[in-house]
């Protein structure tokens, strides 16, 4: 077809380009990354996949992913005396006010970001060692998660995948 | 810049998205999206018609997840109408600009 105008090319850029991210730690904080950006890679049709691994477990642990804690402990960037942010409460309450952050920009909790990532094609994955020293198997952890995988099968999936630690 | 879309003047940006809501309507998305190699159904118009709702009432194109939480629509079925890369195509599609929301 001839145009006089300029045309995106939606389905030019992403082929073949895939992106593996490490989830390794447990806090609200950190949980957010790899679902954001999991779900980013997703939306430009970039093959996905997420490794939760030690702390990381929390994301996907039925039992956790639903209380994941803020801490304003040992994080300068809060501007909160140190002091301060070990008092009662303050943990509890910092968790509160992303909670309400977060919903406010339409982000959704944690088990439904699981399900749209998986909806959107995907992988999640659960790290043998890290199920092991928890003692969780399959039925602990979010039904959306597709395996317990060990570190040498990471790496198979991961193969000539652009990785990110977490 | 102005080009011509439907047989009418339509303006758009560099990458051909629309630059002006009111100039899209039916007729133009559906010759949008045959440039992306789609061709619209009732369940394109849908996710369409949601798409410019939204917009007109709060001039921010919908990022994926508003418009499954807000349009009602499954997280699975904008990837089947607009493969891929859903949030932008529909937009391009509906006559909204690309979508800028990281959700």
């Amino acid at each position: 077809m001839t145009t006089d105008r300029p045309i995106p090319a939606f389905d030019d850029d992403a082929s073949g380009r895939k992106l593996c991210l490490i989830c390794s730690k447990g806090s609200l904080d950190m949980a957010y990354p790899g679902l954001i950006l999991a779900n980013a890679a997703l939306n430009e049709g970039i093959e996905t996949h997420l490794f939760f691994t030690f702390w990381g477990f929390e994301i996907i642990n039925k039992k956790t992913l639903g209380r994941l804690q803020f801490s304003p402990v040992g994080n300068p960037a809060t501007h909160m005396p140190t002091l301060l942010a070990g008092l009662p409460g303050m943990q509890a309450l910092a968790t509160r006010r992303m909670h309400r952050q977060l919903a406010a920009l339409e982000v959704p909790p944690v088990s439904e970001f699981l399900e749209m990532i998986a909806d959107a094609g995907g992988h999640l994955w659960a790290c043998r060692m890290s199920a092991d020293m928890h003692k969780l198997t399959l039925d602990d952890l979010h039904d959306r998660v597709e395996g317990i995988i060990g570190a040498a099968e990471f790496m198979e999936i991961s193969a000539g995948a652009q990785t990110l630690f977490i | 810049m102005l080009a011509t879309i439907a047989g009418r003047p339509v303006h758009v940006d560099p990458e051909g998205f629309l630059t002006e809501f009111d100039e899209g309507d039916e007729a133009v998305a559906a010759a949008l999206a045959a440039d992306i190699g789609i061709a619209l159904t009732d369940e394109h118009l849908e996710v369409l018609r949601f798409v410019r709702r939204d917009y007109r009432e709060r001039a921010t194109s919908p990022t994926l997840r508003r418009v499954a939480a807000t349009g009602g629509f499954d997280t699975k079925r904008p990837f089947v109408p607009f493969p891929k890369k859903p949030a932008k195509k529909m937009s391009y599609v509906a006559g909204v600009p690309k979508p800028v929301g990281c959700v």
